[in-house]
């Protein structure tokens, strides 16, 4: 039985995809402080419409996402970016 | 007690060059002549804003880096916020880390207007 479970064949075979290991970029990249008058860094924690993207999809930690929110919304509050908007990219 | 801190204003867009010199200065002397030390100051030029603000769209930003009193940041702001030729400010107490960050921004902008000039 045991071997019989091992020659399951499928009709199309099981797309196993790699996934590449997501990481946080200031713990790598050894980056301190997020500076919130750099509004072009910063918008690569953002989606098309403004909003900040989460951690799951950037994968930056706790510690540093929190430090982007910071900046982001500082960003925002001296216009360097918007609040709301579409098509941003 | 100083710390130190960053302050970035905008002001409106309908100013003659000296005017805008005028009201930087003004906020200059107010920070040296209440015991406040001017560190660093950048001006930013013209810039498009990402939204109206006083249905304005565009406005001279400009940045101070300074030591104060924290007493004396509440002045401050008292002062941008009834003079009309500014449109948005905003200050930021700097942390060690940010004080690290700004060292070295200011370093490179130094090398960089070297190499040009």
């Amino acid at each position: 039985m045991a071997q019989n479970s091992s020659e399951i064949r499928y009709l199309t075979p099981p797309s196993v995809e790699i996934k590449k290991k997501k990481y946080c970029r200031f713990k790598k990249n050894g980056i301190k402080y997020v500076d919130y008058k750099d509004p072009e860094f910063l918008k690569k924690f953002l989606n098309e419409q403004g909003k900040i993207l989460p951690r799951r999809i950037t994968g930056t930690s706790l510690k540093y996402q929190r430090k982007i929110g910071q900046a982001i919304k500082r960003s925002r509050q001296i216009a360097l970016l918007p609040f709301v908007t579409d098509m941003m990219k | 007690m100083l710390n130190q801190y960053e302050t970035v204003f905008i002001c409106t867009p309908v100013l003659s060059v000296p005017q805008i010199k005028e009201t930087v200065k003004k906020f200059r002397d107010s920070i040296t002549e209440n015991g406040g030390e001017m560190l660093h100051e950048e001006d930013w030029g013209m810039k498009k804003l990402a939204y109206p603000i006083q249905k304005k769209s565009t406005g001279f930003y400009y940045l101070f880096e300074f030591k104060a009193d924290p007493l004396f940041i509440s002045k401050m702001e008292t002062d941008f916020r009834r003079d009309e030729r500014i449109i948005r400010f905003m200050t930021v107490r700097l942390d060690k880390y940010a004080v690290e960050y700004s060292n070295k921004r200011k370093r490179l902008q130094k090398q960089k207007t070297e190499k040009e000039g």
